[in-house]
């Protein structure tokens, strides 16, 4: 049976260790997620409708979904930009800055929520400022998306340096030699090859941002129908021991997620058989 | 590509040969067209490109890191050493150092496990494997400590026979070793698996074909070949463990000295205005972030000159 399915090899160890990995991916991951969808099983169509789109829960996944997308938009344009500047240009400091980027990874998420909340509260190094020019941004929506903005980061940049440092300059020095302008060889040059990476490091913020809850927690306020994010809906439904309206809403949440690994898969795909494409030319 | 290669080619002037010709009439004048058009678009687009970068990292990522500190030591050095020293904080850091303790070897057995599966052989499913695998990054981490909740609750599957045997997984110990177990669950594992394919199986079938045996073959032959690799991921996976919140905030239960995690102990003293003891903890944290920066900078460092 094993036979057939995989080519033969003079390895061993393939049973022991596809049994090992299958074991511990059932253990922890799949028979736990499986939990949720069977819970709301227990629940009618009706009932989990109503559950789903009460307004509470409908204005959090507005403003989960659409926070994580205007951050995910954010961190694409200073993601590029970072990538641009640390594989193009040198500059003192730069290994430093480089190594920083990934401080979000690297960052505790609560940690990270106290310290934004610090910065942007209305007394803050930066809210102080903002705060007399009338603007708010911890304890509002706003101060969700800073959170969002600071966790996405690296996605970005992570995902497009590489393909940057790979790329061939040929093509952009025959651009140049041919009389294109900068801004030019830019758009119609490199941003077609970065674009597969540009995607899938916005996906892989978005997704990472819809999810999030220590950095945000702190800074939003978490004011019912105004700046409450779903997952912090969940929790608040659990702490009222009300497990079938939590494990609904993060029924709702785990598709989302599902759909948009399903998308970064795809989108990564698309970026391994371009690179292909690009050494074949 | 080849596209933007025809539109090239139409921007020549015509009567042009073939794309080799093209390319090598490139190489030749390629650098003097580049000094000249540094001189056209005059220095200062890199300069306020790199300005620019610089100020978003400054305010986007150094001010929040400032911020711990300063605001750790705003109400002076003894009272930061007394809030780090504290019985709460110290039971904190052990829960911690236990939970990434445990979880760190386990994912790092299956990490190897996975990538030696996935990597040294073919089979089907290996992409939904893979995908499988990846899972654990697309979940919410509040919905990840949900479904052991669901399982292990009192109202959960096991719930009642775990409450006949006296045997506390949630708002326990056990709990928040498991949501850190999976939140971590890919780390070292995605780490692995693309540097094991992109070595190949030639060193481990000529181990094998000269009679080591298997475990030989992953000690001796495998390992020493990812090794960076594998530091990495177990750098990464510690960090991780070590700082996760959400998830092991949903299993906790916010026993003070008893369930409670450093970044949850941070969240304790935070909501109960305690500001200075909740950065003097959150402080630890942030070091322990600096210090796998530099860790992640120097092995990265090392795999690229491993590579040449």
């Amino acid at each position: 049976m094993t036979i057939a399915l995989r080519r033969p090899s003079v390895l061993p160890g393939f049973h022991l260790g596809l049994g090992t990995t299958l074991l511990y991916l059932a253990l922890i991951v799949l028979i736990p997620l499986s939990a949720a969808f069977l819970k709301t099983f227990t629940l009618s169509l009706d009932q989990f409708v109503t559950i789903v789109t009460a307004p509470r829960v409908v204005a959090s996944l507005k403003l989960s979904f659409g926070a994580s997308l205007i951050a995910a938009l954010i961190n694409a344009i200073f993601g590029l930009l970072l990538a641009w500047v640390l594989t193009r240009y040198a500059f003192p400091g730069k290994r430093i800055i480089d190594a920083l980027i990934d401080l979000p990874f690297a960052l505790p998420t609560a940690v990270a929520g106290i310290a934004l909340t610090a910065v942007y509260a209305p007394n803050g190094w930066i809210g102080e400022p903002l705060a007399r020019l009338g603007i708010k941004v911890a304890f509002t929506p706003l101060g969700i998306l800073v959170a969002l903005v600071f966790i996405g980061l690296p996605f970005v940049v992570r995902t497009i340096q590489p393909v940057l440092e790979e790329m061939e300059s040929e093509l952009e020095e025959a651009a140049r030699s041919l009389g294109a302008r900068p801004l030019q060889i830019f758009v119609r040059v490199i941003l077609p090859t970065i674009v597969p990476a540009l995607v899938t490091g916005f996906t892989l913020a978005f997704a990472r941002a819809v999810g999030e809850y220590g950095s945000v927690v702190f800074i939003a306020g978490n004011m019912p129908m105004v700046s409450e994010i779903t997952p912090l809906l969940i929790i608040s439904k659990l702490e009222q021991y009300d497990y079938a309206g939590a494990t609904a809403i993060a029924v709702v949440m785990l598709v989302a997620s599902f759909v948009l690994l399903l998308a970064i898969n795809v989108l990564q795909g698309w970026m391994r058989r371009r690179n292909a494409q690009e050494r074949k030319v | 590509m080849s596209a933007v290669l025809e539109e090239l080619k139409e921007l020549r002037p015509s009567g042009e040969g073939t794309t080799t010709a093209a390319s090598k009439q490139v190489d030749v004048v390629a650098r003097p067209a580049h000094r000249a058009a540094g001189k056209r678009e005059g220095t200062w687009v890199p300069i306020v490109l790199i300005v620019v970068a610089l100020a978003y990292v400054a305010v986007a990522l150094l001010l929040p890191l400032a911020a711990v500190f300063v605001e750790a030591f705003r109400k002076g050095v003894a009272h930061y050493f007394t809030s780090i020293v504290d019985p709460d904080a110290l039971a904190a850091i052990r829960l911690t150092f236990l939970a990434a303790g445990i979880a760190v070897p386990l994912n790092l057995v299956f990490g190897v496990a996975a990538a030696w599966t996935i990597a040294k052989f073919d089979f089907k499913g290996k992409a939904l494997l893979i995908t499988l695998i990846d899972l654990p990054f697309a979940v919410s981490p509040v919905v990840a400590g949900l479904i052991y909740v669901l399982i292990f609750g009192l109202q959960g599957w096991l719930g009642p026979w775990l409450g006949d045997h006296d045997f506390k997984v949630i708002f326990a110990v056990p709990g928040i070793v498991l949501a850190t177990v999976f939140v971590t669950f890919p780390f070292i594992a995605r780490e692995l698996i693309p540097l094991m394919q992109a070595q190949g199986r030639d060193e481990e079938e000529a181990a094998v074909v000269l009679g080591a045996n298997g475990w030989h073959t992953l000690w001796r032959v495998t390992l020493p070949n990812v090794k960076w690799g594998l530091l990495y991921g177990v750098i990464l996976c510690n960090a991780r463990a070590m700082g996760e919140f959400g998830a092991v905030s949903v299993v906790s239960g916010h026993i003070r000295g008893v369930t409670n995690t450093l970044p949850l102990q941070v969240e304790i003293l935070y909501n109960e205005y305690n500001f200075a003891a909740a950065f003097a903890c959150a402080s630890l944290l942030a070091f322990l972030a600096l210090v796998t920066l530099v860790i992640k900078t120097v092995v990265e460092h090392r795999f690229l000159k491993a590579e040449r």
